[in-house]
């Protein structure tokens, strides 16, 4: 494997990148994805986590913003997103422009 | 605004103007990497969302095939095909940097796909070949989406700390300087007025 990239995800949707060349790793829970996501962030580069895990996880990943490596990506798993990438765009675009000035007309 | 504690003397005036001096400079300076840092920010966040949208969409569309290879076949089946990279992505990590704010800069080389399934055509439903096929081809763009995703993210970060920078010279430390070298002078010329009086009564003391 080529040991850069990984996912971290529930079920189907991490089997699915096995075949695109990504390394998964399975998590059911909330604190087996966090342990994986600790131990993976040392030797990978990118991480893809499902969005359902990554909302859970979202204080570890704010931790891991102070580096360039690793970059977590969170991603929809097959049941559909959570809007959790978009709402995280949108405090960035917050806390940079004082105001979110592209994502205000998507608000639900 | 509360002043500075220092002694009012000619040593300390000629100090805090220098400091004075560069504190305004460097407001200046760090005004204008906010500024350039918001415009790439602005470039780079509307880059992401499309890219997002796009990838989201496609992905969507990419488990969708897969989710519906693995209802024609069995687990073993699935677990098989599924375990054996098509796709194999390469890609160069580097780190790039943006207004001294170091961030992924990940080059994707060649997603070396040979086309040669690691299974037989007869064992598995079309549907399993599309979605091997289009996932290969997603995880490059994919790999973008994670440099830019960081790269915002950073800058985000960047831009707020800048910005206390910015506020905390502008509205603490100028204005702190600032008031005590006025208090500093009026201070002195105080000391000059109070000397030349003094001088003038004893002149008159002495001619009486």
């Amino acid at each position: 494997m080529t040991g850069n990239i990984a996912i971290i995800g529930n079920g189907e949707s991490a089997l699915a990148f096995k075949a695109g060349g990504v390394d998964a790793f399975f998590a059911d829970d909330e604190k087996q994805a966090r342990e994986l996501l600790k131990k993976l962030a040392k030797s990978y580069k990118v991480i893809f986590v499902t969005e359902d895990l990554a909302e859970k996880m979202d204080d570890l990943i704010t931790r891991m913003l102070e580096q360039p490596y690793p970059a977590i990506v969170p991603l929809p798993s097959d049941k559909g997103g959570n809007g959790y990438a978009v709402g995280k765009m949108k405090s960035y675009a917050e806390m940079a422009l004082g105001a979110d000035v592209l994502f205000g007309n998507e608000r639900k | 605004m509360t002043r500075l504690n220092v002694n009012p003397t000619r040593m300390e005036l000629k100090k805090l103007k220098a400091r004075l001096q560069t504190a305004t400079r460097g407001h200046k300076l760090l005004k204008d990497k906010s500024d350039e840092m918001i415009r790439r920010f602005t470039a780079l966040i509307k880059e992401n969302k499309r890219l997002r949208e796009e990838l989201e969409a496609e992905l969507s569309d990419c488990l969708g095939s897969f989710a519906t290879a693995c209802a024609y076949s069995t687990k073993e089946e699935i677990d098989k095909i599924f375990s054996m990279p098509v796709a194999n992505v390469e890609a160069d990590f580097k780190v790039k940097d943006v207004m001294n704010v170091e961030v992924p800069s990940i080059e994707v080389r060649e997603t070396a796909s040979d086309a040669t399934y690691p299974y037989a055509f007869a064992e598995m439903t079309s549907e399993a070949d599309y979605s091997v096929e289009k996932i290969g081809r997603l995880v490059g763009k994919l790999l973008k989406l994670a440099e830019i995703e960081k790269t915002v993210a950073m800058l985000a970060v960047e831009i707020e700390r800048n910005k206390r920078r910015v506020n905390a010279l502008e509205y603490i430390m100028i204005p702190q300087i600032e008031e005590t070298v006025k208090y500093i002078k009026s201070k002195l010329d105080e000391n000059e007025r109070a000397a030349t009086t003094r001088l003038m009564k004893v002149k008159d003391i002495l001619n009486a």
